[in-house]
Order: structure tokens, then C-alpha cells, then sequence
């Protein structure tokens, strides 16, 4: 067989854009031509705008990777690649020789996504042939406690967001006195916009699981759960296989690697719920319970799991884990700021030019994120501010782009690392709406324990709807900060004392467009349809009857060739005037 | 006749699901999954059977059911239209799509299946395809990039299988 290999990228966000197809197309024409070359299947590399993307290796060319691949011009490449022709579609990265994308990944450290979009996830060996095991190895002949030494030394804070430090997580766990002792993953990614965590589970599910069990060992648990989100099929799939296909090969199960040290790894599916993300909820909820938080102390690691002690890290933290054993701390540390160490992964997304995932070392600035690694704008309109950390989070305005990439930095602006989430906003997106968007949705998702949480969550979302539709108050304001105050101090969870930073970012950084909402009745952005109005300037309108005929409720007056008229009374802010003209005559405002 | 017996099959079919999780109740949550991927939501007469068989009471297991989104206790529609309404998605026109949808099915954010039960529209948090927001999916099928008219088209693509079948 040649060495020539096809890879497709089948990850969530290949499939929604025809990576189906594109495979399918390839087995098509490698069956019909008697090709002698490898097709495969990948996951996600990352460049969710260039979806879907293919890979060709094996030949003197290098490895080309082109992206908006169509069943059809995959064709065209492959027989381009195979006669040793220039490829004539569009090449996005290339090992050898220039390419549209090259640049954007010299910009990044991937040290979480160093398989993503590379190797096969479905396939063990794959995984192995990238030095994959091997810290597990290593970690069974090591001490315990030197272990945790390695992991609090390589300076790893928990990459769900809240950034405390693994190592010491670990010691606790470790001390812990107990004779039964849990490992969790925490899969359950749910803040909308981010898919950092989905992409690792789909793209390289062992390396979850070889953090795992080096944890297990380190920490003396001999049992492990992963609790992921449902809505993540894909990644629940390709985690089920990793898992058989490491039992079969020693690598979990009883007496791994030959060793007395045996850790069972179940998958534990979610059914829909926030507030799960936070720990002491997701254990209730694998314990098939409502997942409801619980006051801490105790914390998991004195009792969690059925009362046994527990350490729960996120996704990507346990993804960390095996190549910090590997190449050690120091190595691990020269990545990142002193306090901040390594990399982190974000999930760009919004009104960005190239969307998708992305690797940086800590210390860089916010800047250098959205426009050398993301590309910048993807509108035309300019840059308004960037939100991090989801509904827990903030919005960054254009002055604090400086900010660099570290814990302590980001949560000086008020917004926080998060989990990985950067939704770029332009100047056509409403800061009150967005403030509304994830009280609404904290709103949702709060439990209802809380009193706070529970009830002022939704009196806020009351207001910021009021404020929405034109009914806002200025005193609101000042009862919004003062709910605000409130639910973060009586709230248990990071749900609740986390839920105002949305609002209370927006309103530090973006009042002046709460002010116009409330004294001018006016939403500068033109979101909020109850503030918007459509007129007809008559000095544009020719009087062609194109808007009157597109208008559902008839209330635009005029015959042919006199000025139009629109009644704002009956007018319900459908738009369809507005991009009905040709003339640029009707104005929204 | 006929009725009962069908009765009797579909609670076979919950014994099964109960014995494959050995009838222990801190796998309610998957036990519960799996009774509604069988009904396509979760019949009141199954999980009083469920309760009683796992000895928790009803209270308990209505308290899980109706704490997780995605267990239902009406039925659902025979396709079922997810709006993804996600940051990304939101701040990229996902409401547009949402009001079409709703418009065109007679349905709200209350009433989320049509009465001919054919369609059941829900909005969902975020499917974390952030990169091709707003996104949509079609029962299985994902689609990327989703405007009104493209929705639109697609539920017409539907409805016009189901009354070629009819």
C-alpha cells in the first residue's frame, strides 16, 4: 500500500458543513479507481470557517491541507496531489510551501489540542504512535506524591474557569483518609458559545483518559467517571470506543500495565442541565439525583461521591496531564506568565473572521487573540467588545484589549478566564440585549435553591427586558446593581454568584447605551425591535411600491411615484421594507 | 384486545430497560433516558411503574424528571426542529430563524409541538458548533449557517415528504 493518506475531518462541526458527503464522495472514488491509498478519518483541527477540511499526505508535496472541501473538488485535488500537480483548490495549510492559513498556527502553542485534527479518534494505535501511554508509564514507576510535586510544580491552574490549582486539588484528595476514592471529568461544557472541551472529546478522547488514570493512581482512586453533556453525541461516541479499546489493552481495568493498580472508568450522560458544570451538582446528578449544589465544606475531596472522597477536573485540564508527566514541569512552565503557567485553549466565535479553536500560551494580549490568531472582523462594522467566560462572564470593551491572557488580569476587567469561550461582538449587537440574553439564560438554568439566584436572576431579567422594550426607569439601574450585590453574595453556587457579571460589565463598560435605551428610547444598535422604527426618506423614495406590496400588515400609504408612507402605529418592525428596497430609502433607527 | 396487549408489550420493554440497569435508583437519570428514547417522552402510567419498581417514591423520580431538560413529560412531535440559541448563535441572527419557525408553525415558546403533531420546535443553549452559528438541527441533521429562508425551505422539504408518504 502507498503511503498516501486522505483525511477527513468529522467532528460536529465538519458534519454540519458536508464533511459526510466529502468522505463518502473519496470511498466512491478510491473503491471505482482501485486506489491504493489510505482514507481515514479525523477530527477537528480547529478552523471550524474553513469546514470541511481534508488532508493529504504521503507524497513529496508534504502534507496539504485544504479547506471548503466539496465532494466534487476533492476529486479534482486528489488526482492534483497523486500526479504530483500543483493543487489548484484552496490550500489553507501546507507543510512544504506557502498556504492561505500557515501563519495562524505559528502563533499558537497546542499542547491540549496537539492530536486534534491530526490523528485518527477512533483509533488506539493512532494515539499510541504519538508518544500516547507513554506518561502513564512512566507515572506507575513514579512515587505517588512526586506525581502531585510534578502537577503543582508545572503551576496548572483548573481550566474550567475558576483557576485554582490542580496540584493542590490533588494533595487534598491525596490525604484524604478513605478507602474508596473517585476521579471525575467534567465534561458537562455547557456555557453557550464554547466547544473547547467538545472538540478534545471528539478529537482525542485518550488523552482524557490517560489524565484520568495517572490522577487515579496519583490520588489512590481506583474508580472514574466522565460526566459529559448530552448534546455532545459525537463526543460520547468516540469516548465509549477509547474506553473499550483501552480496557482491551491494559490500559484500564484491572492490574494495569501489569501493575496492582486497577481504575475503572464509567461515562456518566447528562440530561440537560447548567447548573451540572458546577462540582457539587454533577455529583448529585450522577448519583441520580436533581442536580442540586451543596454548601461547601465539605468539599468533594473530604466527601463527595457517595460520601467518598473525590477530585473532579475539567476537560481540559485532563488533557494537560499526560504531557506535563512527559516533558515536565519546567517544560510545561516556560510556556505562559509566572502566576498563569501553559496554554489555553479558546473557542472563537461570533462576529470574528476565522471562528473555531485555538491554542495560545498565557500572557498574550486579548488583541493578538481576535486579530492575529482569529484574523479579526469578520463585518464590516467595527469591533464593540468581546465576552469571555459566558454567562459567569463579561464583556470586554476595545479599551481593555491590551489585557493579557492570565487569570488575575482577566478578572481585573470584571469578566473572567472562564472556560474558554470569546464572542466577538461588533457594533451592530446590542450590549443590553446581550446582558438580557444570559440573564435569560441563568434564569433558566438557575436550580432554585437559592432565594437570590432563584428570584432576583429573574427580577432582573424582568427589568433588562423592560429596559428592552423601552419601559426601562433610571432608577432601574440602580436596582440593578443592587440585585446584582445581592444574589452574588446570597448565592451557594458559581452559577448564582456569578450570574450579574453580564450585566454588571455591560453596565460598567457600555452605560451610555443603557442610558439611550432608558432617557432616549432609542437602542443604538438596532437590535431591540421594540425601540427600532422604520422610515421612508422622502428624498430617497421614488415611489416604486416595492416596500408596501412586501408589507404584511399593509400599513406603508402611497401609490406609484409619490413619496411613501409608513403608519407607526400599525408598523410591527418586521424589516421586510428595509431590505425590500433598492433605493436605501427606508431608514432604521 | 389489542390495545392492552400493546400496553403489555411496552412495559416488557421498561422491565428490560430496569433489569439492564439492575433496578438501582442512582441510574435513574440513564434509566429515564432510555424510557423516553422507547415513548419519545415520558408517560405518566411508566414512571409510576418505574418509581415502584426501583422502591422510590413518585415524588423522587417527578422531582428528577421534570429537573433535567431534556426528560419530557408531554409528546413530542414526529420531527423534532432544535434552534441552537447559543452566544454565537444569538449574536449571529439565531432570533430571526426562532420567529420564522414559530410563525410559520403556529408554535411559541410555551407551545412547542404543532396540534397535527408533526413538528415539535425547542430552542436549545448551545450545540457548541459555535463556528457555523446559528446553527439548526433537523432531527439528526446539523445545518450550518442557518437564515429564515433556508429554515423555512427545510421544514417545506418535511412536509412535503410526509404528504408524498400520505
Amino acid at each position: 500500500m502507498s503511503n498516501v493518506v486522505v483525511k477527513v475531518g468529522v467532528a460536529s462541526c465538519g458534519l454540519a458543513a458536508g464533511a459526510g458527503d466529502v468522505f463518502s464522495r473519496v470511498q466512491e472514488y478510491i473503491s471505482e479507481q482501485k486506489l491504493d491509498i489510505s482514507l481515514v478519518k479525523t477530527a477537528c483541527i480547529g478552523m471550524c470557517f474553513e469546514e470541511p477540511i481534508v488532508a493529504l499526505s504521503g507524497m513529496d508535496a508534504g502534507t496539504i491541507i485544504m479547506g471548503k472541501v466539496t465532494a466534487d473538488s476533492i476529486i479534482e485535488s486528489l488526482d492534483d496531489y497523486l500526479a504530483g500537480n500543483p493543487i489548484r483548490q484552496r490550500v489553507i495549510l501546507a507543510e512544504k510551501g506557502d498556504a492561505i492559513h500557515n501563519e495562524l498556527l505559528a502563533n499558537q502553542k497546542r499542547i491540549v489540542l496537539r492530536n486534534c485534527g491530526v490523528i485518527n479518534p477512533e483509533s488506539l494505535p493512532d494515539y499510541e504512535a504519538t508518544g500516547g501511554y507513554t506518561a502513564l508509564r512512566i507515572a506507575l514507576e513514579m512515587e505517588r506524591e512526586d506525581i502531585i510535586t510534578t502537577i503543582k510544580d508545572s503551576g496548572l491552574r483548573g481550566r474550567g474557569g475558576a483557576g485554582f490549582s490542580t496540584g493542590m486539588k490533588w494533595g487534598f484528595a491525596f490525604n484524604a483518609v478513605g478507602d474508596k476514592k473517585y476521579v471525575v471529568c467534567n465534561a458537562d461544557e455547557g456555557d453557550p458559545g464554547a466547544f473547547m472541551d467538545r472538540s478534545v472529546l471528539e478529537g482525542d478522547p485518550h488523552s482524557i483518559l490517560e489524565g484520568m488514570a495517572i490522577g487515579a493512581f496519583a490520588m489512590g482512586a481506583d474508580e472514574g467517571y466522565i460526566y459529559c453533556r448530552a448534546e455532545y453525541p459525537l463526543a460520547i461516541k468516540h469516548l465509549k470506543i477509547a474506553i473499550a479499546d483501552a480496557e482491551q489493552k491494559g490500559y484500564l481495568g484491572n492490574n494495569i500495565l501489569g501493575t496492582d493498580f486497577s481504575f475503572d472508568l464509567h461515562i456518566k450522560e447528562g440530561a440537560g442541565a447548567f447548573v451540572c458544570g458546577e462540582e457539587t451538582a454533577l455529583m448529585a446528578s450522577i448519583e441520580g439525583k436533581r442536580g442540586m449544589p451543596t454548601i461547601r465544606p465539605p468539599f468533594p475531596a473530604e466527601s463527595g461521591l457517595w460520601g467518598k472522597p473525590t477530585n473532579i477536573n475539567n476537560v481540559e485540564t485532563w488533557a494537560n496531564i499526560s504531557w506535563i508527566i512527559n516533558n515536565g514541569a519546567d517544560a510545561y512552565k516556560q510556556y505562559g506568565t509566572e502566576k498563569s503557567t501553559g496554554t489555553k485553549v479558546f473557542a472563537l466565535a461570533g462576529k470574528i473572521k476565522n471562528s473555531g479553536l485555538i491554542e495560545v500560551p498565557m500572557g498574550v494580549t486579548i488583541r493578538d487573540v481576535i486579530y492575529k490568531v482569529g484574523g479579526g472582523m469578520k463585518t464590516e462594522l467595527p469591533f464593540k467588545a468581546v465576552q469571555l467566560g459566558g454567562p459567569s462572564g463579561g464583556c470586554i470593551p476595545e479599551a481593555l484589549l491590551d489585557t493579557i491572557v492570565d487569570y488575575d488580569s482577566i478578572n481585573k476587567t470584571g469578566a473572567i478566564m472562564g472556560s474558554g469561550g470569546m464572542v466577538v461582538m461588533d457594533q451592530g449587537t446590542c450590549m443590553v440585549d446581550v446582558a438580557r440574553f444570559f440573564l435569560n439564560f441563568t434564569q433558566n438554568e438557575s436550580c432554585g435553591k437559592c432565594t437570590f439566584c432563584r428570584i432576583g436572576t429573574r427580577r432582573m431579567l424582568e427589568i433588562l427586558t423592560n429596559i428592552t422594550e423601552g419601559k426601562g426607569k433610571l432608577e432601574d439601574i440602580t436596582t440593578l446593581e443592587q440585585l446584582a450585590t445581592n444574589i452574588i453574595k446570597g448565592s451557594l453556587c458559581g452559577l448564582g454568584q456569578t450570574a450579574p457579571n453580564p450585566v454588571l460589565t455591560t453596565l460598567k463598560y457600555f452605560r451610555d447605551e443603557y442610558l439611550a435605551h432608558i432617557e432616549e428610547k432609542r437602542c443604538p444598535a438596532g437590535v431591540c425591535t421594540s425601540l427600532l422604527r422604520y422610515e421612508i426618506d422622502p428624498e430617497k423614495c421614488i415611489g416604486c411600491t416595492a416596500c408596501a406590496r412586501k408589507c404584511p400588515v399593509n400599513c406603508i400609504s402611497g401609490s406609484v411615484k409619490q413619496v411613501h408612507n409608513i403608519d407607526q402605529d400599525l408598523c410591527i418592525k418586521c424589516g421586510a421594507c428595509y431590505s425590500t428596497c433598492k433605493f436605501g430609502a427606508v431608514k432604521k433607527g | 384486545m389489542d390495545s392492552a396487549n400493546n400496553a403489555a408489550r411496552s412495559f416488557n420493554k421498561v422491565i428490560e430497560i430496569l433489569d439492564r440497569y439492575d433496578r438501582n435508583a442512582s441510574k435513574i437519570i440513564p434509566i429515564l433516558q432510555s424510557v423516553q428514547e422507547e415513548y419519545r417522552y415520558l408517560p405518566q402510567e411508566v414512571l409510576t411503574f418505574v418509581a415502584t419498581s426501583l422502591n422510590v417514591s413518585p415524588a423522587r423520580l417527578y422531582g428528577v424528571a421534570t429537573f433535567y431538560s431534556h426528560f419530557s413529560l408531554e409528546p413530542k412531535g414526529k420531527h423534532i426542529l432544535k434552534m441552537c440559541d447559543g452566544t454565537a448563535c444569538h449574536v449571529r441572527g439565531s432570533s430571526a430563524v426562532i420567529d420564522a419557525l414559530r410563525d410559520k408553525l403556529g408554535l411559541s415558546a410555551k407551545k412547542i409541538t404543532t396540534d397535527d403533531m408533526l413538528f415539535t420546535f425547542e430552542t436549545v443553549s448551545c450545540l457548541g458548533a459555535c463556528g457555523l452559528a446559528p446553527v439548526l438541527v433537523v432531527d439528526e441533521a446539523i445545518h450550518g449557517q442557518v437564515t429564515p429562508e433556508v429554515a423555512l425551505q427545510l421544514l417545506d422539504e418535511i412536509v412535503q415528504k410526509e404528504q408524498q408518504h400520505a
